[in-house]
């Protein structure tokens, strides 16, 4: 963008910013981009009308989906100066109070009230707020206010604000890990800059995200991860700038007691399709990939990704309409236009005599060398971050082991403990008792840990009222 | 050996903990040709420490052993030795997590008091953040000031010898978090205001008593601060044990061959953990 002198730069939300949205306690990350909608508290709106403004901001949305943003202060103090009763005692639950019906506040909604004029209208018309004490009137208003509030607050993400958006939201993606719990984890654990953690995680990503929060991108976290591919949605919604990720491995734990052995072989892991393209090609495409989450070498996992472009399987079977799937095309060096003109094909074909079947036969061993290659250049760079992670944990001298999964933790960690160097902490989370319990146990016959605990954290808020005012309001008693 | 970064062997120079059992751990300061004392015997520093491996077991001379563990702020905070009342890891994992703490943060704190807090504070924010802490105890003061130095951390804390409620924390507009844990915590939420960045951050109280807490959320509300929550975390203690159930005898039964059933169960403490305060939480929005 051009050279502003803006300081707040910084703090103004930009697009492709990965935000929460917050209404109250209710929170949402969304990533704001550009023309798309988001759905948050039964209202759609367009996130990107409020890129420019500053991060903390609160907006009224207008009709059409459009952020506009509200002047701090319209909300509070119309109650203040109030008069108010001093208890109850007087006032009758009849039904009756509210002079507005159902009807009058649509109409109201329908004039384009703003959701604070809404509720003082139900202010004035109530015959018994007056007589409300302030702390009821306070209650009436902040129930009001969640019914009828049309703002959104745009915040900057955190561990703190995701924690308990998760938590909030979709527990059972996060095994019902509780904020305070994770606090407990993260402190427990002294994750920390600069040092080497590891991470097992199934918890969308919330717990390694916040690891790498509190590393600050120095150090280096590997998640280590069952199945096919590392989990780690949660991690984009923390925001973090791109040399985060520089410090960020994984590596697979089927692999885990080959790297213990000493036999995991990370060089030369060229699978058979590499060197012979139309063969093995032949045979992926026939074999569409298996749904198995426990087998992961390389061979079969890079199967199943060419295997999941339908349009490659449309070509073998029609390889007479190759426009089916244009980024075949693409890959091809030459700009071909097979199907619209063989006959130019055929000119280019470099034996004459060769039958009529044969360009397209060429063309066809042309795409798949081309896909073979892309393949391998996919398979190369998984076998160096395999090869990389690798390294990392050889030594066995990881400074942390953070685990927070639906697995059982107790072979969990007897297996992970091994990369662990002496005199450091590991902290395991289970959204049950009995596991740790043999954990506990296990570890205690296993011998070679210290200063072992099983806790549990409870967390409880307060309300906390004003202090009353030493002069009453006025009486009631009318 | 240092708070905020983990080292392999011991150093002269270092504070490690020596631990003799569950329960049981002391803090040392390892220097050269100096011994410690323990229930199994010396431990003479030059070779029993100084070149060995954090985690080692080390022989004492009576003949029984201990492990020489590498310090963490939490690790300290257990084995500390108390000036004042300190807060412990329960508060501050939940402190820490509540006020955004992580690498770069700077951050205001008072009273410094024993150092617990400050130290686990360090940990989160090195190596690019700074603590600005304060302490109206001259004595307690200069002690913290020693240990930050002797734990090699001086470069990421000033202590300041003042009073939070008159004199602020002595600087302005830097502050990412605030943290206060005084008696009268209403008194400086003005300083703690001024003491934050313009852009914002988040400020946290410790008190005790919930009038306190009443008089700090009055103030907060008055400074313009948002979105408060005070809240209580306790942390339960679950003792692993195996009991043993004795089964009833209702006459002669083949089917009931035993006369117990043993169980790996969990107990918690007699009593619920003590309070030990309520913790403010509450951002300062833009200004």
């Amino acid at each position: 963008m051009a050279d502003n002198v803006d300081e707040d730069s910084p703090d103004r939300i930009k697009a492709g910013d990965y935000v929460v949205l917050k209404r109250g306690d209710i929170f949402k990350a969304v990533q704001i981009q550009p023309k798309k909608k988001a759905m948050f508290e039964k209202q759609w709106f367009l996130p990107d009308t409020a890129v420019g403004q500053l991060y903390g901001s609160t907006f009224d949305v207008a009709p059409g989906g459009i952020l506009q943003p509200r002047k701090p202060k319209d909300t509070e103090g119309s109650t203040d100066a109030n008069e108010a009763g001093t208890d109850n005692r007087h006032i009758l639950d009849d039904g009756k109070s509210q002079k507005l019906t159902r009807d009058d506040i649509e109409i109201l909604k329908g004039q384009g009230l703003k959701d604070q004029e809404i509720i003082q209208q139900l202010v004035d018309n109530s015959s018994t707020f007056r007589d409300k004490t302030k702390y009821a009137q306070d209650k009436y208003i902040k129930k009001k206010k969640k019914k009828y509030e049309n703002t959104v607050t745009i915040l900057r993400p955190s561990c703190r604000i995701l924690a308990m958006m998760y938590h909030g939201r979709e527990p059972g993606k996060i095994c019902h890990m509780r904020y305070d719990m994770l606090a407990q984890m993260l402190t427990l654990a002294n994750i920390h800059a600069g040092s080497k953690v590891l991470v097992f995680e199934t918890c969308a990503g919330l717990v390694l995200g916040s690891v790498m929060e509190r590393m600050g991108g120095y150090g280096s976290v590997i998640q280590m991860f069952p199945g096919g591919g590392p989990v780690r949605a949660g991690v984009e919604s923390f925001g973090f700038p791109a040399h985060f990720h520089d410090t960020l491995h994984e590596f697979p734990i089927c692999h885990v007691n080959a790297l213990l052995a000493g036999t995991l072989d990370t060089a030369c892991k060229d699978p058979p399709a590499a060197s012979k393209p139309s063969v093995a090609s032949a045979e992926e495409e026939q074999n569409p990939p298996t749904a198995e989450p426990t087998s992961c070498p390389e061979e079969l996992k890079m199967e199943a990704e060419p295997t999941s472009c339908p349009e490659e399987l449309k070509m073998e079977a029609e390889p007479t309409e190759p426009t089916s799937c244009p980024e075949e095309l693409k890959m091809e060096a030459e700009p071909t236009e097979p199907t619209s003109c063989p006959e130019e094909l055929k000119m280019e074909s470099k034996s004459g005599a060769e039958k009529i079947n044969d360009p397209e036969k060429e063309e066809r061993e042309k795409r798949i060398e081309a896909k073979a290659q892309e393949r391998k250049v996919k398979l190369e760079e998984k076998r160096k971050k395999l090869a990389s992670a690798a390294a990392l944990l050889e030594g066995r001298n990881a400074d942390g082991l953070v685990i927070a999964s639906r697995f059982h933790p107790c072979p969990v960690l007897l297996g992970l403990i091994q990369f662990l160097s002496p005199s450091r902490p590991f902290v395991v989370y289970s959204q049950y008792k009995e596991p740790l319990i043999e954990c506990f146990t296990k570890l205690k016959e296993r011998g070679g840990t210290v200063n072992l605990r099983l806790t549990d954290t409870w967390l409880r808020r307060y309300q906390v009222a004003e202090i009353p005012p030493i002069s009453s309001s006025r009486n009631s008693l009318r | 050996m240092s708070f905020v970064e983990y080292s392999d062997l011991i150093q002269d120079g270092d504070v490690a903990i020596v631990y003799l059992g569950p329960e049981s751990m002391m803090p040392v300061k390892v220097k050269q040709g100096a011994q410690t004392q323990t229930r199994y015997g010396v431990i003479r520093h030059s070779s029993d420490l100084i070149g060995r491996r954090y985690g080692s077991k080390v022989t004492c001379s009576k003949g029984g052993w201990v492990y020489v563990l590498h310090m963490t702020p939490e690790l300290w905070t257990v084995n500390l030795p108390h000036r004042t009342q300190i807060l412990y890891t329960t508060d501050i994992a939940t402190i820490t997590m509540m006020l955004e703490l992580k690498p770069g943060a700077v951050v205001c704190e008072s009273g410094t008091g024993s150092g617990s807090l400050s130290h686990a504070i360090l940990r989160s924010i090195a190596p690019s953040g700074h603590l600005h802490t304060v302490e109206f105890h001259q004595q307690r003061a200069e002690k913290a000031e020693e240990e930050f130095k002797e734990h090699r951390v001086d470069r990421l804390v000033t202590v300041r010898n003042q009073d939070v409620c008159k004199d602020g924390f002595g600087v302005t507009g830097v502050a990412d978090a605030v943290f206060l844990d005084i008696p009268s915590p209403w008194e400086a939420v003005r300083h703690a205001k001024a003491a934050m960045k313009r852009q914002g951050g988040r400020v946290c109280s410790f008190s005790p008593c919930i009038e306190q807490v009443q008089k700090t959320c009055e103030a907060l509300v008055d400074q313009g601060f948002e979105e408060l929550s005070t809240l209580e975390v306790l942390l339960r203690v679950h003792d692993v044990r195996t009991v043993y159930l004795p089964l009833p005898d209702f006459g002669p039964d083949e089917t009931a061959p035993q006369t117990s059933v043993a169980l790996k169960t969990t107990t918690l403490p007699r009593e619920m953990p003590g309070h030990t305060g309520y913790l403010t939480f509450a951002t300062k929005p833009r200004t």
